[in-house]
């Protein structure tokens, strides 16, 4: 995985619902990912589909990802080309579906950042840079758990190597 | 240092003494997927070389959420589940059988167990004594192989509910009431254990509504003792001998406590599109309703359909309001044939449908119109849930939902009890 990200930001609000990234009503494009991921989060923004492109930023608020245990909602962000969800807080299951399915997922302060706002960002060193507002904002580290799931390229990425959990 | 009901648990299979913030692998004992999340469990599987079940008597796959089949390639999704389990001989819960957490708790989980599965509502068994957590297709994939999960052991808070509900009041109410007052994520990496002398009256199916929506809370799980009403529920499903006893240690720490009068607590209704949004039922009085939905793994069970038919018994429902009701299994509908309240459904005009998730995450059988609002026993209202972005979802308690029904807008159950 790349460690240096470049893009830019589609903001969100609070309270971005699995059902609103992936909806039930698409329940049966479960098994055909590229077609579920053309309608990623666009029961949150019709056009977001269309306009994001390959290395871009979800930008949510609080508790991203709320709701359901369906991993097709990180996996179809990942597949829309996004580099990373940028949030103030995430529901517990899609945070770790993110990072089984190799999408980073980053705490930090979205307040700061606005729509359509260029985007850098250095995975390893902790930092994102808003191009735009010339700002800079740090984001809390990942459990060391979860960098090694990560930087193996997701959980299935990491088994397939070990045969079995290796998280130390 | 005393432990928690989550630490105990966790500790027993991880094969060390553990406290909340380590991180462990640790023994999964029942592995679930559903029709939504399983087909992509077994790609996983595929994916990963591992078509293969560690504990295949204690690993289900479930065809609830769209059963029977509304669209082909649902069905296609459902012969991936089927296949599975022939090749490895796991456990397959076909349509007509239930919700997955109501199946669980009536045949697989036993307190003292780590169960892991692919929804979110999976912490409803946690009402057994088990520790019981939602996680992703992959994650669930890897316990279905190896029969081991990795963990970290969550911070518990505590909830302590002392008193009597009024007339007209339930767990559902109770639940709602702590959400609205801690908020969707005012539990996030946290298992809630509840407690208190309420707790200890209560039934077990109370128990497991409560269980069910620690997650909209944000919480891991939601840990009841394992007591003699625990025990009682095993000797009813033929696994009493499968019973022992979990209780926190007196001393165990907790992050937080909080302390509710069940007293105090009034009929609740979450409103759209939050489950913390809520108010009391007279607040919301008036609102009209286009569906009324009862059923699901939060409030589909026999005493919840008891609730309903009691008030429903005699009565119509109101003439611009549908209303649907599912039992959560096959079990309760034939408990619920047996004692009249089917005939009740259907005589007050409900559509009674199959065993199952029925309309609740907007797949099939009562999908929204545009503008349209519904009042659901189901656990989450977030825009879109029932199929339609326009509709409009209310949460309540049986007996609110089948007042409302008849009404044909929400009303406080109290005006009729
Ligand atoms: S009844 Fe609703 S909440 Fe329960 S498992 Fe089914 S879809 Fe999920």
């Amino acid at each position: 995985m790349e460690s240096e990200l470049k893009g830019k930001a589609w903001k969100f609000g609070d309270g971005i619902s699995t059902d609103h990234i992936a909806p039930g009503r698409l329940f049966h494009l479960r098994t055909n990912l590229p077609e579920l991921a053309k309608h990623v989060l666009e029961d949150a923004d019709p056009e977001f589909p269309n306009k994001v492109r390959k290395g871009d930023f979800v930008v949510g608020g609080r508790n991203f990802g709320l709701g359901s245990s369906r991993e097709h909602a990180p996996t179809i962000i990942k597949l829309s080309g996004v580099g990373a969800v940028l949030a103030k807080s995430f529901a517990r299951i899609f945070y770790r579906n993110a990072i089984n399915v190799g999408l980073p997922v980053l705490i930090c302060d979205t307040d700061q950042i606005e729509d359509e706002d260029e985007l850098e960002i250095d995975l390893s060193a902790g930092v994102i840079k808003d191009v735009t507002k010339g700002i800079e904002l740090t984001f809390s580290p990942l459990p060391d758990i979860m960098i090694k799931i990560l930087s193996d390229g997701g959980l299935a990425a990491h088994i397939n190597k070990y045969g079995d959990f290796k998280l130390e | 240092m005393g432990k928690t009901i989550a630490e105990k648990i966790i500790g027993e299979h991880a094969g060390r003494d553990v406290v909340a913030g380590d991180i462990v692998v640790a023994k999964v004992d029942v592995a679930a997927v559903q029709d939504g999340t399983g087909p992509l469990a077994v790609q996983q599987l595929e994916k990963m070389n591992l078509i293969q079940a560690k504990n295949p008597e204690r690993t289900v796959l479930f065809i609830d959420h769209a059963a029977p089949s509304p669209h082909k390639d649902l069905s296609n999704a459902h012969k991936i589940l089927r296949d599975f389990a022939k090749k490895t001989g796991v456990d397959l819960s076909e349509i007509g059988t239930g919700v997955c957490h109501q199946r669980l708790v009536e045949s697989y989980v036993n307190p003292g167990d780590i169960l892991i599965g692919a929804d979110s509502h999976t912490c409803t068994s946690g009402a057994l004594g088990a520790f019981a957590t939602g996680m992703g297709s992959t994650d669930v994939a890897v316990g279905i192989a190896l029969g081991k999960t990795w963990l970290r052991v969550p911070e518990t808070i505590r909830i302590n509910v002392n008193g009597e509900f009024k007339e007209g009041v339930y767990a559902k109410d109770l639940i709602l009431y702590l959400i609205g007052k801690i908020t969707a994520d005012g539990a996030t990496y946290k298992a809630l254990e509840f407690g208190g002398e309420t707790i200890k009256k209560m039934s077990m199916s109370d128990r497991f509504t409560l269980s069910n929506m620690a997650v909209e809370a944000g919480a891991k799980t939601g840990l009841i003792e394992a007591d003699e009403t625990t025990k009682a529920f095993l000797e009813s499903r033929g696994r009493g001998k499968k019973f022992r006893a979990i209780a926190p240690d007196e001393d165990a720490v907790y992050e937080e406590l909080i302390e509710i009068d069940a007293s105090e607590i009034e009929p609740m209704v979450s409103a759209p599109h939050t489950v913390d949004n809520t108010s009391t039922a007279a607040e919301l009085a008036g609102t009209k309703l286009d569906q009324v939905f009862i059923g699901t793994c939060t409030n589909g069970r026999l005493s919840d359909l008891a609730i309903a038919a009691k008030l429903l018994e005699g009565k119509v429902r109101h003439p611009d309001t549908r209303l649907i009701v599912v039992p959560a299994s096959k079990d309760v509908y034939l408990d619920a044939l047996a004692a009249g309240y089917i005939e009740t459904f259907i005589r007050a005009g409900a559509a009674v449908m199959a065993p199952g998730c029925g309309p609740c995450v907007g797949v099939h059988q009562g999908i929204l119109g545009d503008g349209e609002a519904c009042l659901s026993t189901q656990n989450r209202n977030f825009q879109g849930r029932m199929g339609n972005t326009k509709g409009f979802i209310y949460l309540a308690s049986p007996a609110t939902a089948a007042i409302s029904a008849i009404k044909g807008e929400i009303t406080d159950p109290r005006e009729v009890l």
